[in-house]
């Protein structure tokens, strides 16, 4: 038996051992750092700007707990026009697309009577963020067919609003038939007069053009110099985006110009369509090379064509932020909304459940703990004090990560995602009870406890990554795939999963490393819960035991069948032999009187 | 009485041993008795209650109130129709927002009526509508594709692992029997169907193979070193690793269990029906039917599908042979 404690005793595992528990002491400081220091330049800073903007050290709370902001979204209709539920339900569907893209909120959406659209978010929502559900986002491609920039001092607010409506003696008809949509004979002499009257600074919601028409507007740019523009038919629609990313722009040499993009990628009839437009602006002179990306009416931006683009794949750059780049790119990709919407109110909502639920929840959960600590104690005596700090140890990481994601990716942590966490504590102790038991199963083929749980351990890991895997999987697909409360329960399933990995690697097994080489537990004491007697194995001599009489054991599992399969005769001598023999060491320590 | 760590070590070693694989007929005729009645039971009922996250409903809004108390709304609505869950909120400091399964106008009238006598407002106050699913068609659809994709990826991992695809298909025979009595629970015993419920499904999912995959794990191992030499038929080998891993099975379950326990016991009873309860409830049934079904579904169907591999067949062929020469014990 060792006398040496591991203090002095640095040999190769206790060496790793404390390595690794070093490795998970530096993962939680830095979690609780990061946690922190963000939380600290919030508070000092008070902007909402920074990476840091809204960190705290406790995690916020979903729609069902906390309540939130309600938000009313009213269809707006040309008059005489209803909204069919279809239209309804579609818009539904990409508002929440919306909503996603942006972090796990767990917001509910739906429909109330005919014509309007209920968001519940919890918190309260920016005007980012309205902006970017009631947006209807409809992208088209028109070719510019005259544009000039309109003087930015004449562009105040306190222009007329009333609409300039072109004299109906004027000819609305092209003045010849056009060729193509970048040719100037769509432009009338009504279009013409409409141009030349027409006020930026108060430009008529032009959302709903026809698009077989053309189309006089101006450009969104909020930089002071606003364009105003004669627009051609549609030639590309924004429903042929097959994907949207946002990203720094980067120049032909691929270094980053440090300017904000909207990368664009076109499916088949897209990229054919785009081609045929870029193709032909490309020979034209300005500013009838450009084409005009038009999204809800205004134009974004206007590039010139300096090539055909072949591949379908556009980016679009003007004056982005990387908050406005995201939300265009995130509109463009779920697709534009069927109808426009208008917020109609926007008001606080209470919890549903309220706190007494939650509370509720927590103290089961605590009831729950501490059966398991008391079952634990019962199967595995004082081995059960590594099983509770190392569910001690997950529950923190665990904390401490929601509280990351919350501040970070605003994961919002609803009744039914705290009753994941309280079952993830069944999970994660199994990946313990695996290990345990394959070091028993090692005591049980004789081998001393240091070795036990270096060859136990290698079987468990095994054992312990496969099925997680399997979780992991679970949780990998459904974050990516699903949307609302199943992506929420995703994560906490995803969080859980590799915690529970990192738990087990970094401090179960070292851990049971450190007291393999311990008095009381590599000598096997009685209330160890590694007692080598009480599990069968028998004790022979200093540090060394017998292998089990009835060997089913895989060490020597070959050829020595006779051995295994004994008649109950020879096994009842076996045992008695046994028991004879161990007599004097009480083998039976452990109680849990279940026999069946 | 021998202990429970003394019950471990005879498992081990065989001195004790369940003949699981063996008896797998009994097995198979309750499973097949249990998804019929998970299946037959509900439908005999009128299917399942969804609530009103997926069907939709009526929404009342009692607006210029002094004193928002949601109690009074909770009381109404119980005392029009008991079996109902209203879920209610205040909006805007002023206003109770109830919403209730969907009515009929008529209904819809006289809860308006009696709300508004209940609020002490006059009945023009209460503004009634019918909202929409809050888990419309598009999450459903949504998480059954990633449902379909992550259950491929995981027989293709499960296939890699253990290098059969035998394990993975044995593995969702269990996984399916454990969802359909779980969801057949919910059926029998007319809960409702809500999103907290759909969740505990879909950890079942998870737990279900998670479960499988440990005690497979055991299986692969006995198999591989009682290819060579052992007298074990293939049937014995996965018998004896199910009975190895009993130990550990019946640990995790219990200490799963004892929390979701706590939950489903303050959820229904102290606070009656509602997100706790409803998430408890699928978790405590999905895991004691998913330990049961790892060990009674998912390794005799695996020990069956090997069994009639010619290799497999010939070599317990053999050790049957050279077996009955030995007074054989179970």
């Amino acid at each position: 038996m060792r006398k040496l404690s591991f203090y002095v005793a640095r040999s190769t595992p206790a060496k790793k051992a404390l390595r690794s528990l070093t490795w998970l002491l530096v993962i939680i400081a830095a979690i609780t750092a990061l946690n922190g220091a963000a939380t600290i330049l919030h508070k000092t800073t008070n902007s909402t700007a920074g990476w840091w903007s809204n960190a705290s050290f406790v995690p916020e709370l979903a729609l069902d707990l906390q309540g939130g902001t309600q938000v009313t979204l009213q269809a707006q209709l040309q008059s005489g026009k209803t909204v069919s539920s279809d239209q309804l339900n579609q818009a539904v569907s990409i508002i929440r697309q919306r909503i996603n893209a942006n972090g796990v909120t767990e917001a509910e959406i739906n429909t109330q009577g005919k014509n309007n659209i209920v968001v519940s978010i919890p918190g309260k929502p920016d005007a980012a963020t309205l902006n970017r559900i009631e947006s209807a986002a409809r992208l088209t491609f028109r070719p510019v067919l005259y544009t000039e920039q309109v003087s930015s001092s004449s562009v105040g607010k306190s222009a007329s609003a009333t609409p300039y409506v072109p004299s109906k003696t004027l000819d609305a008809k092209p003045t010849a038939k056009p060729t193509d949509a970048s040719d100037v004979s769509w432009i009338s002499a009504r279009l013409a007069d409409l141009y030349t009257n027409y006020n930026c600074a108060a430009p008529d919601d032009v959302s709903n053009a026809p698009d077989d028409k053309p189309l006089v507007t101006c450009s969104t740019d909020d930089s002071g110099s606003t364009s105003k523009f004669i627009l051609g038919p549609v030639e590309v629609e924004g429903s042929t985006i097959s994907d949207a990313t946002s990203g720094l722009a980067t120049n032909s040499q691929g270094n980053s110009t440090g300017q904000w993009a909207v990368n664009i990628n076109f499916n088949g009839k897209g990229t054919t369509e785009f081609k045929n437009v870029t193709s032909r602006l490309v020979s034209l002179t300005a500013p009838r090379n450009q084409f005009a990306i038009v999204l809800d009416g205004l134009v974004i931006t206007a590039p010139s064509t300096n090539s055909a683009i072949t591949d379908g794949s556009a980016q679009i750059t003007g004056t982005f932020t990387s908050d406005t780049a995201k939300t265009l790119a995130d509109q463009l990709k779920f697709g534009a909304l069927p109808i426009n919407f208008q917020v109609q109110s926007n008001e606080a909502i209470s919890a549903t459940l309220g706190k007494t639920q939650l509370l509720s929840g927590l103290i089961a959960g605590l009831i729950g703990l501490i059966l398991v600590i008391i079952y634990s104690i019962i199967q595995y005596r004082a081995l059960a004090f590594v099983t509770v700090l190392s569910l001690a140890i997950s529950g923190v990481i665990t904390y401490l990560t929601i509280d990351f994601l919350s501040w970070h990716d605003g994961y919002r942590l609803s009744l039914a995602g705290v009753a994941g966490l309280i079952v993830a504590i069944g999970i994660t102790a199994d990946s313990f009870i695996v290990y345990f038991e394959r070091i028993r199963d090692e005591l049980r083929d004789g081998r001393v406890l240091e070795s036990a749980v270096e060859a136990g351990w290698k079987r468990a890991i095994r054992t312990i990554l496969a099925s997680d895997t399997v979780n992991f999987l679970a949780a990998v697909t459904l974050y990516i795939l699903a949307v609302g409360n199943v992506k929420g329960f995703a994560l906490t399933l995803l969080i859980t999963t590799l915690i529970d990995v990192v738990v087990v690697t970094l401090f179960t097994h070292p851990m049971l490393r450190l007291i393999a080489r311990t008095r009381y537990f590599g000598g096997g004491h009685r209330f160890s819960g590694l007692d080598p007697n009480a599990l069968g194995a028998v004790y022979r001599g200093r540090a060394s035991f017998r292998e089990p009489v009835v060997a089913g054991g895989r060490k020597k599992a070959g050829g020595k069948e006779v051995e295994k399969r004994q008649t109950i005769a020879e096994r009842r001598a076996a045992e008695a032999a046994a028991a004879k023999e161990a007599a004097s060491e009480k083998t039976q320590g452990t109680t849990s009187e279940k026999d069946s | 009485m021998a202990s429970f760590s003394k019950f471990g070590n005879d498992l081990y070693t065989g001195a004790r041993s369940y003949n699981i694989v063996g008896r797998r007929k009994i097995w198979y005729a309750i499973a097949i008795f249990m998804v019929l009645a998970s299946v037959i039971i509900p439908f005999a009922r009128g299917g399942f209650q969804f609530s009103i996250d997926f069907t939709g409903g009526s929404e009342f809004q009692i607006s210029g109130l002094k004193n928002p108390d949601q109690t009074i709304a909770v009381d109404t609505v119980t005392k029009f129709d008991s079996t109902a869950t209203p879920l209610v909120s205040t909006v805007a400091g002023n206003t109770v927002r109830v919403q209730t399964n969907q009515l009929t106008t008529k209904q819809t009238d006289a809860l308006g009526d009696q709300l508004a006598k209940a609020y002490d407002v006059p009945a023009k106050d209460v503004a009634t509508s019918f909202i929409g699913a809050t888990w419309g068609g598009d999450i459903t659809t949504q998480a059954i594709r990633g449902l379909v994709i992550f259950l491929i990826l995981a027989a293709i991992f499960m296939t890699i692992y253990f290098r059969t695809w035998k394990m993975a298909a044995a593995a969702m025979v269990s996984l399916i029997h454990d969802l359909v009595i779980t969801a057949g629970v919910y059926g029998v015993l007319g809960f409702q169907v809500s999103p907290a419920a759909v969740i505990g499904f879909l950890t079942i999912l998870g737990y279900s193979l998670y479960d499988t995959v440990v005690v497979f794990d055991k299986i692969r191992e006995n198999n591989a070193e009682d290819k060579n030499g052992s007298a074990r038929t293939f049937g014995e080998s996965v018998n004896l690793a199910v009975n190895q891993t009993l130990v550990r099975s019946i640990n995790t379950s219990v200490v799963a269990l004892l929390p979701v326990a706590a939950i489903l016991f303050i959820g229904s009873l102290l606070l009656g029906a509602g997100t706790l309860r409803d998430i408890s409830l699928s978790l405590f049934i999905g895991i004691l039917v998913g330990t049961y079904s790892t060990i009674f579904i998912a390794a005799p169907v695996y020990a069956q599908i090997r069994g009639h591999e010619t290799l497999v067949k010939k070599a317990d062929a053999k050790k049957t042979d050279s077996k009955s020469k030995l007074e054989v014990t179970s």
